[in-house]
């Protein structure tokens, strides 16, 4: 086992899909010689040739576009959107496209592929290097959507995503990039889609993260620890399709949850997980589920980590479904 | 290279060779002094950047001219669509170092209030520098619509866009072109095709012979200019807007450059920019070509370039001084501008996370750092 940073187990996932799979093919802007703008790719161009790592034109549309031709006919191509914000002139791409090929064909056209890219705030970059958008993703029946927060998870997820059948959107959090390191195990295996990683246990309060919330929920639990509340923090890791009955579970032995996430409030996956409890397991539950989200509004500059949740209000809202 | 030849007017000797320039040595003078102006910023932001003290800044060095020779094509009731890289059109217009600066250091003063990450200036005085967006090519269409307002009210506004060779293939550029031919309207499209985008080079964004042809197939003239020749922009620039405002409908200017800097202050040009193309485009630096035309007018010697650029780093010194004393937003600028009117929701939020600083402290910054 290697101890890689996130950003090295991305790339470490990639070397070995395209060792395993001469039909695994990577591109993006600026991902061929450059290495991509955070060097997620950095190696691939000379190591697999500049047909299997390559530039394009700046078209999130062409990239998404031909993406998926290519996965019609034989491909699998994990190509890359230099930011999440910028994913946006693909959206009809994805949406309309990818995530209804198998549906509207009964069958017989798939698109298996990977849209990879990084998202997330934490890195002073203002309204468009710094959004969070799973919710607009997570609305798309036919597409999955994947959030790692761990170098061993980014790899395996990644394996699995490029495996499977399926396209799927993976989201990597960027502000955890280079600040979390961890072991990775060597060459191939895979972390299952659509299953959950308990990051800690316990049994007074339920917390639900992904990305670069995680470290933030565990610091906060940390903190709540100290005061004697003892929270069973849970990554969801692949947000779309969910693995309720887990969440439930998770729920159900607490009866108190929170949940946490960068993105806006209104209609973002908080909602979600709040909707699912109260229909499924009210009954169960000592608390209202609290959610800490980033605000309904625009990602400031320079007031980012006012907007964005830290340790300080996870924390809040833990005691408060705790003290409920 | 292509095979199109732009059009210059400078030569390298600084010679014109009988072309009728038409600026008055007032003009001339507030070109150069804003080109040094525009590199005196440059490397100021350079340095705050690496000192740590500005996350992130955008190197304009060697594609001033383009700039300043667009800029000076118009009048100050013509509106700019900008992109991140065209600050040098705001100061030729009148903008404030300082009210830039503002803006670099994201504080309480910066006209977008903060909001923004740096370069991404909003101005809507001296002249309209319309709020830039990171997305590339989404203000191509918004020009367009702009000038139809205009022309709907009959007024004679030109509106210029102003995008990079890697905005061509954008969405929003195709369908920005398409419109104005359709319309005809009083759209000036600025390519500054200054060799990469990013990393990427031209023979990898187009398969066409340059960007300029790209106007052929909207209907509309497409002209390629040496962009390291300040006469020459603002000519060509010059004749698309006035085109434009006599109702002649829009032009494509190419304007050949080259970025000298990397992208972005996150950027490491070496990794891909081979070293002869800097050494090419190092002895073709704007200014020094314009200065050169200027000391054959006789309207320049040799002192006066230490001089100005000294000037021009004293005013820019003195706003980046300012602005880093200036405070930062106040908490409650997250939360308004959404809309006209704050809905209820966000009143609770603002107010939750007022509540939240007063119980359990300031949340608190992180270090700022930009890394792209
Ligand atoms: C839609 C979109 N995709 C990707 C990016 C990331 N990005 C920022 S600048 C840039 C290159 C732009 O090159 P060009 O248009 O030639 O302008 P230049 O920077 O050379 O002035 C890229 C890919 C973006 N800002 N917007």
């Amino acid at each position: 086992m290697a101890t890689l940073t996130l950003l090295q187990a991305v790339n470490d996932g990639l070397k070995t899909a395209m060792r395993r799979d001469p039909s695994v093919y990577v591109f993006g802007e600026d991902v061929g010689p450059k290495g991509g703008v955070f060097l997620a790719t950095e190696g691939l161009t000379k190591e697999f040739g500049k047909n299997r790592c390559f530039d394009t034109p700046l078209s999130e549309d062409g990239i998404v576009g031909a993406a998926i031709g290519m996965a019609l006919n034989g491909l699998k191509p994990v190509c890359e959107i230099q930011f999440q914000d910028f994913i946006f002139p693909a959206f009809d791409q994805i949406v309309s496209e990818a995530a209804k090929f198998r549906y509207r064909s009964g069958g017989q056209y798939t698109c298996p592929m990977v849209i990879r890219t990084p998202y997330g705030g934490g890195i002073r970059g203002g309204l468009y290097h710094s959004q969070s958008g799973e919710a607009y993703f997570c609305h798309t029946p036919g597409l999955k959507v994947v959030i790692p927060s761990t170098p061993h998870d980014a790899k395996g997820l990644l394996l699995a995503s490029i495996a499977d059948p399926d396209p799927v959107l993976f989201l990597e959090p960027k502000a955890l990039y280079r600040s979390v390191k961890g072991e990775v195990p060597e060459g191939d295996y895979s972390v299952p889609l659509s299953t959950l990683r308990t990051v800690r246990e316990g049994e007074r309060v339920t917390v639900f993260c992904y990305g670069a919330m995680v470290p933030q929920a565990v610091k906060a639990a940390e903190q709540a620890a100290a005061k004697g509340i003892e929270c069973l923090i849970v990554d969801l890791r692949t947000l779309y399709p969910l693995d309720e009955e887990g969440v439930l579970e998770a729920a159900k032995r607490t009866g108190r949850v929170v949940v946490v996430h960068e993105a806006p409030r209104f209609c973002g996956y908080g909602a979600e997980i709040s909707a699912m409890i109260a229909e499924n397991i009210i009954e169960y539950m000592e608390a209202p589920v609290a959610r800490v989200t980033g605000f309904d509004t625009p990602f400031p500059n320079t007031l980012e980590h006012h907007y964005m949740p830290d340790d300080r209000r996870i924390l809040d809202a833990i005691e408060h479904v705790h003290g409920f | 290279m292509t095979a199109t030849q732009p059009i210059s007017v400078i030569e390298e000797s600084g010679a014109i060779n009988g072309h009728a320039h038409g600026l008055s040595k007032q003009e001339l003078s507030h070109c150069y002094r804003t080109m040094l102006l525009v590199r005196a910023f440059d490397d100021t932001c350079l340095k705050l950047q690496r000192s740590g003290r500005i996350g992130f800044s955008i190197p304009n060095k060697g594609v001033e001219a383009c700039q300043v020779g667009a800029a000076s094509a118009l009048r100050k009731s013509d509106w700019i669509f900008p992109s991140y890289r065209d600050f040098g059109m705001a100061l030729y217009h009148g903008v404030k170092p300082l009210d830039m600066m503002h803006n670099m250091y994201g504080n309480a003063q910066d006209s977008a209030k903060g909001r923004q990450m740096p370069v991404h200036f909003s101005f809507d005085a001296p002249i309209h520098f319309v709020s830039i967006s990171s997305p590339i090519g989404t203000h191509i269409p918004q020009a367009v619509g702009a000038a139809y307002a205009a022309m709907m009210r009959k007024e004679d506004t030109v509106f210029l866009t102003s995008f990079g060779d890697g905005g061509t293939s954008s969405l929003g550029f195709h369908s920005g072109m398409n419109f104005a031919g359709v319309w005809k309207a009083p759209v000036v499209f600025l390519c500054q095709n200054n060799g990469y985008a990013i990393s990427c080079p031209t023979e990898e964004q187009t398969a066409s012979d340059g960007y300029a042809i790209k106007a052929k197939a909207y209907g509309m003239p497409g002209v390629v200019v040496d962009g390291n020749d300040l006469l020459a922009v603002r000519k060509v620039v010059g004749e698309a807007v006035e085109r434009a405002r006599k109702g002649g409908g829009p032009t494509l200017v190419e304007a050949r450059t080259f970025r000298m800097g990397g992208h972005s202050t996150s950027d490491d040009p070496t990794r891909y920019v081979p070293k002869e193309l800097v050494e090419y485009w190092a002895k073709r630096d704007p200014i020094e070509r314009f200065e050169r035309f200027l000391a054959q007018a006789g309207y320049w010697k040799k002192g006066d370039r230490d001089r100005l650029y000294d000037e021009c780093m004293q005013e820019v010194g003195a706003a980046a001084r300012a602005a880093e004393e200036t405070a930062r937003p106040a908490l409650e600028t997250v939360f308004t501008d959404v809309y006209a009117d704050m809905p209820a929701h966000l009143r609770r939020q603002g107010q939750a996370a007022f509540d939240l600083a007063a119980r359990k402290g300031d949340a608190s910054a992180g270090d700022g750092k930009f890394p792209l």
